[in-house]
C-alpha cells in the first residue's frame, strides 16, 4: 500500500468527500491561505475554491453557530480550527445546540452534523493558550462524538466516516503528527467511531494511549522489550464513543494499566479509562493504574519548563518499568517525536 | 377566510387566548413542569413577522418561543402537549417549552441560550442562497441577546456573506428584571449599531402589527432580492413576567413602574388593530368576541385532549441522544 504522511491523508479525506458529496465546505479563519491549515486545506481549495472552502471572520463563536444552521438545512460544514484553544470561543454552539439538537427536538428530527477539525499540540512556546488539547472537555458531553487519531489511516478513515456521519464530530490533530507517514487506503473508506486498535501487542502492561501519545508509547515499548518487558499499546482512536472493550481485553491479560494523554490527569482521558477499568474489571489489577499526562499547570513557555511539562516516551518508560517493579535505571534517554521540530512556531 | 388586516389581527387574539388560558393552567394546575416565556402583550412582532413570511422560510427564536411557533402555523396541539411534557409533543417532551420545533411549519426551533440562534439562522439563510431560490431565515430574539458578543458577530457574518437573514429583536425594554438603560448605553440603538456593521435597519413600533408587517415584507423582499441581511427592531412590552404566568408590576415587587406598564397595556396590540380596522369594518368587536371564544374553545380542546396522553416511556429516556445505529 502507498504511504502518506498524516496531513496529506486528512487533506486527501476532504477532498474525496468533497467530490463525492456537493454539501460539504469547509470554513475556518486562513484555511485559503497558502499553508492551507499545515497543508490539510491546500487541496481542497485549489480544486474547489473559494466558494467551498471559506475563509471565514474571527468569530468562533458564531461561525460554529452558523455551521448548525447550515448543516440543519442540509449541508456539511467542516470547521477547521488552527488552534483548538480557540474553540472554547465555540462551546456554547457545539455543547449546548449541536450536542443536544437531536434530542432536545425530539429524537426523530435530525441532527446537525458539524464536524469541527482543532488542531493541538505543542510547537515552540506555544504556552499556555496555544498548545492545549480539549478533547476532553468535549468528550463530556453526550451527542458528540470525539476522536483523536494517531495514525494516518485512522486520520483519513475517521474524518471520512464524520462526514458521511449524522453526528457532531470533534476530530482533535496533535500537530507533531502532520509529518508522520504511514500506509493509507486509497478510497475513501469510512472507520467507525467507538472501535480502538491494538497499535502493539504485550503481555506485561497495557498503555491506553491516544493521538501522539499512542506513537510515545510505541517508542516506548520498543526500548522496554530490550528490559524484557512486553508492552501492550492500545489506541482507542475515538474518545467518544470509547472502546472499553478493547481497554478491559488488553488489562485483564496484562493486569497492568498506564494511560498515557497529552492532557491533564483529572477528569480527563485518563480518569476515564481509569474508571472504565474499576467498573468492568477491578480484580484484573495487580498493580495501582498509573497515568502519565501534563503537570498541574498552564503550559509553559520558556523552553527547559516546556521540555519537562510535555509528557513523551521516557515517561511512558517509568512508568511501566515502576509498575512493573523494576528502577528506570540507566536507560538512554528517549526524544520525544516532537524533538524534530525545527521551528519557527 | 380571514385574510389581509384582519388575518393578522386573528392570529393575535388566538396567541393571546392560548398564551392567558395556558398561563391559568399552568399557575393552577403545576402540570407543565417547564420554563414557560409568554409573550402576551408582544404578539404584533410575531404575527406581522410571520404572516408576511412564505411557507419555505424558516424562523428561529429564543425562549420567548410560543407567538412565533403559532404565528408561523406551528401546531397549537403539539405545542401544548410539549409543555405538559408528553410524547406527543413536537419535541416529544424532551425540549419542553423553550425547545419548540415544527419543521413542517417552517418553525425551525427555538433555543433559550441567548443569541444562540441568531448564527443558526445566518447558517440557514447561506445555504439556502447556495441552493439558488428565494428562501429566507428569519431568527427572533430580544434586546438582551444584543448584548452578547455571538449578536455582532453573526451581524458582521451575515453582512461579509450577504445571506439573506432577517434579524428580529423584540426590544421590550428588560432583560429579566435588568432595565435596557443599566445594560446598554444612550445613543447607539439596537438599530444603529446593525447599520454600522453594515446591515440594513429599521425600528418600527412593535405594538402596530400593521407597521410591523410591512416592514417584515420590505425586509424579506430585500433579503429575496439579493440585498443581503436586514435587522428589525421592534419596540414592545411583555406583560407579564419574565418566565412564569404571573404578573410582575406593582405591589411593591416590581422592577418597572406601574405606570410605566399601565401605559404599554394601553398601547395592547390587539386593541390597537381593532381601532385601526372599525371604520372599515364597524362589527369589528363583534368578530373579535366571536374569534376569542372560538379560540378558547380550540384551546380547551387542546389542553384536555393533550391531558389524556401519555408520557413518554421511562424506557426510552436515551433515544435520540444519537443517531441510532442500524442493526
Amino acid at each position: 500500500m502507498r504511504t502518506l504522511t498524516y496531513g496529506q491523508a486528512i487533506s486527501e479525506a476532504t477532498v474525496q468527500c468533497m467530490a463525492a458529496d456537493d454539501s460539504i465546505f469547509v470554513a475556518g479563519e486562513g484555511v485559503d491561505d497558502i499553508k492551507g491549515t499545515f497543508g490539510t486545506t491546500k487541496e481542497a481549495y485549489a480544486r474547489f475554491g473559494a466558494g467551498r472552502v471559506i475563509d471565514v471572520p474571527n468569530s468562533e463563536n458564531a461561525m460554529a453557530g452558523f455551521a448548525i444552521g447550515a448543516a440543519a438545512a442540509g449541508l456539511r460544514p467542516l470547521l477547521v480550527h488552527t488552534r483548538a484553544d480557540f474553540m472554547f470561543l465555540a462551546l456554547d454552539p457545539l455543547v449546548n445546540l449541536a450536542a443536544k439538537w437531536r434530542y432536545m427536538y425530539g429524537g426523530d428530527k435530525g441532527g446537525v452534523p458539524v464536524v469541527t477539525r482543532g488542531v493541538v499540540g505543542r510547537g515552540w512556546g506555544q504556552g499556555a493558550t496555544h498548545s492545549q488539547s480539549p478533547h476532553a472537555t468535549f468528550a463530556h458531553y453526550a451527542g458528540l462524538h470525539v476522536a483523536a487519531p494517531a495514525s494516518p489511516a485512522d486520520a483519513k478513515g475517521l474524518l471520512v466516516r464524520a462526514l458521511t456521519g449524522e453526528t457532531p464530530v470533534v476530530l482533535v490533530e496533535n500537530r507533531n503528527l502532520y509529518p508522520l507517514t504511514g500506509e493509507v487506503p486509497e478510497e475513501a473508506t469510512p472507520i467507525d467511531f467507538g472501535v480502538g486498535r491494538i497499535a502493539r501487542r504485550g503481555d506485561d502492561v497495557t498503555v491506553v494511549a491516544t493521538s501522539l501519545m499512542v506513537h510515545e508509547a510505541e517508542r516506548a515499548a520498543e526500548q522496554l522489550a530490550g528490559r524484557g518487558i512486553s508492552v501492550e499499546v492500545v489506541d482507542v482512536r475515538t474518545l467518544r464513543p470509547l472502546d472499553d472493550r478493547i481497554i478491559c481485553e488488553s488489562v485483564a491479560r496484562t493486569g497492568r494499566l498506564v494511560v498515557a494523554d497529552t492532557s491533564w490527569a483529572r477528569y480527563g482521558f485518563s480518569a476515564e479509562v481509569a474508571a472504565v477499568v474499576a467498573e468492568h474489571i477491578p480484580q484484573a489489577l495487580t498493580a495501582p493504574v498509573r497515568r502519565l499526562t501534563l503537570p498541574d499547570s498552564p503550559a509553559p513557555v520558556s523552553w527547559p519548563l516546556e521540555e519537562a511539562f510535555h509528557p513523551g516516551a521516557a515517561g511512558v518508560v517509568e512508568a511501566c518499568l515502576r509498575l512493573c517493579g523494576q528502577a528506570p535505571g540507566d536507560l538512554p534517554a528517549l526524544a520525544d517525536v516532537a524533538a524534530g521540530f525545527q521551528g519557527p512556531y | 377566510m380571514t385574510s389581509g388586516p384582519a388575518r393578522l389581527l386573528r392570529d393575535m387574539v388566538r396567541i393571546r387566548v392560548v398564551e392567558e388560558t395556558l398561563a391559568d393552567h399552568y399557575r393552577d394546575e403545576q402540570e407543565m413542569r417547564t420554563p414557560t416565556h409568554f409573550s402576551i402583550g408582544q404578539e404584533a412582532t410575531a404575527v406581522g413577522v410571520c404572516a408576511a413570511t412564505r411557507p419555505g422560510d424558516w424562523v428561529y427564536t429564543a425562549h420567548r418561543s410560543h407567538a412565533p411557533y403559532l404565528a408561523k402555523g406551528g401546531d397549537l396541539t403539539a405545542m401544548v402537549a410539549e409543555l405538559y411534557g408528553r410524547q406527543s409533543g413536537c419535541a416529544h417532551g424532551r425540549g419542553g417549552s423553550i425547545h419548540l420545533v415544527d419543521r413542517t411549519a417552517g418553525f425551525a426551533g427555538s433555543a433559550a441560550i441567548l443569541g444562540e440562534m441568531i448564527p443558526v439562522a445566518v447558517g440557514t439563510a447561506w445555504a439556502f442562497a447556495r441552493r439558488g431560490g428565494t428562501r429566507v431565515a428569519v431568527t427572533f430574539f430580544g434586546d438582551g441577546a444584543t448584548e452578547e458578543g455571538v449578536f455582532a458577530e453573526s451581524l458582521n457574518l451575515a453582512a461579509v456573506r450577504r445571506a439573506p437573514v432577517v434579524f428580529v429583536c423584540e426590544n421590550n425594554l428588560y432583560s429579566i428584571s435588568s432595565p435596557l438603560a443599566a445594560r446598554q448605553p444612550a445613543g447607539p440603538t439596537i438599530r444603529d449599531r446593525a447599520e454600522a456593521a453594515g446591515v440594513t435597519a429599521v425600528q418600527v413600533d412593535g405594538n402596530d402589527v400593521f407597521a410591523v408587517h410591512d416592514a417584515a415584507l420590505t425586509a424579506l423582499r430585500h433579503c429575496r432580492d439579493g440585498g443581503g441581511p436586514y435587522l428589525l427592531e421592534l419596540a414592545t412590552y411583555r406583560w407579564r413576567e419574565h418566565v412564569g404566568p404571573g404578573h410582575d408590576h406593582g405591589h411593591g415587587q416590581g422592577y418597572r413602574p406601574v405606570e410605566e406598564t399601565e401605559a404599554w397595556i394601553a398601547r395592547c396590540p390587539i386593541a390597537r388593530a381593532a381601532d385601526a380596522l372599525r371604520d372599515r369594518d364597524p362589527g369589528i368587536d363583534r368578530t373579535v368576541a366571536d374569534w376569542r371564544e372560538q379560540c378558547r374553545e380550540e384551546i380547551r380542546d387542546a389542553v384536555a385532549h393533550v391531558r389524556q396522553q401519555p408520557f413518554p416511556d421511562v424506557e426510552a429516556l436515551l433515544d435520540g441522544a444519537y443517531q441510532p445505529v442500524p442493526r
